[in-house]
């Protein structure tokens, strides 16, 4: 990849985008054609983008790239090109990715599941707490028997 | 996508037949408009301009749309046009980067507008063609059609959608990519 400066995303044939405007935000593309400055063709066979000319404007860069995917790439090779490398899976374990993820599952939370979340989570604070009353106390002691042992 | 502003139409028409000529000549027109009414109209204005033809002694035959064969692909296209500057008529040719015809068109009208202050009435499209990528002449097109193109992006603010806008933020947005 050529690098311009310290941009570290271009846009380039190839390159993972998250569409983050109109009735497909939140979706990932793939650039497939360079329009112009403003415009790129992009294409999401296996994640329910059509093919369309879209504005930058409205998407935003990953850091992914499907490395030797050629201009103009057709539906069943760029999808079997996206399966190949699983780019989609190595977006998804990205800390990002799992920020949005998690944003929508607690948009999509009821007010029951909100409760049950806030029980949950003072559930496992105490848990916690008590492992640490449990450490302080045993602690001090263990070490000294290590430093016995020694 | 929505509707585009503009679709391409195929417009025949002829004089209406008469004892002189019993078979008058057909003419035929793509035109670009916003509906076939507006098409019929833009037709008998370029036939009047043209042949000594008129809508009152003529009739239309057939009126057509029609649609992009591809146009899920990038081509270029090159646009000759005539137009009323405030000084003068001038003839030019212009390169447009685009999915249809249509859509080059449009951006066509929209480009004269911006350059030329030039407004649709004083704008004519005499031809539309594509064109390949050895043939393209315009500098401006000419550089997007490098091989293996990439740049960066520069400085964006990632707009929310509308609904969600909010007037103020609390954090200053990051533009860097």
């Amino acid at each position: 990849m050529l690098h311009q400066g310290s941009f570290q995303r271009q846009v380039e044939v190839g390159r993972l985008v998250l569409i983050n405007y109109g009735k497909d935000s939140g979706k990932l593309a793939v650039i497939v054609d360079i329009v112009d400055h403003s415009r790129a063709l992009i294409d999401g066979p296996t994640t329910g983008v059509s093919r369309q000319a879209f504005a930058y404007r409205r998407l935003t860069l990953t850091p992914f790239v499907i490395k030797d995917l050629p201009r103009a790439a057709g539906k069943t090779a760029l999808a079997k090109a996206l399966e190949k490398n699983d780019t989609i899976g190595a977006w998804n374990k990205t800390s990002w990715a799992q920020k949005l993820s998690g944003r929508v599952a607690r948009a999509g939370l009821s007010d029951f599941d909100r409760f049950k979340l806030k029980k949950f989570k003072s559930q496992v604070k105490t848990i916690d707490m008590r492992k640490k009353e449990r450490r302080a106390a045993v602690g001090p002691a263990l070490a000294q028997l290590k430093k016995q042992q020694a | 996508m929505s509707a585009a502003r503009l679709n391409e139409y195929q417009v025949v028409g002829r004089k209406l037949p008469s004892e002189q000529e019993p078979v008058p000549k057909l003419f035929r027109m793509r035109l670009f408009a916003p509906n076939d009414v507006v098409a019929k109209s833009r037709f008998w204005y370029f036939l009047k301009k043209l042949r000594k033809v008129k809508k009152a002694a003529g009739e239309i035959v057939s009126v057509n749309q029609i649609f992009e064969k591809r146009p899920e692909q990038i081509k270029n296209y090159g646009i000759w046009l005539r137009y009323d500057s405030r000084s003068g008529t001038h003839n030019m040719y212009k390169e447009y980067r685009e999915m249809t015809r249509c859509e080059a068109v449009v951006s066509c009208y929209q480009d004269m507008a911006a350059r030329h202050r030039a407004r649709f009435r004083s704008v004519q499209i005499i031809r539309v063609a594509e064109v390949s990528d050895a043939d393209v002449r315009r500098p401006y097109i000419k550089q997007l059609l490098t091989p293996k193109l990439a740049f960066p992006l520069p400085h964006r603010v990632i707009r929310a959608q509308k609904g969600n806008r909010a007037l103020f933020s609390a954090k200053r947005p990051s533009t860097y990519y």
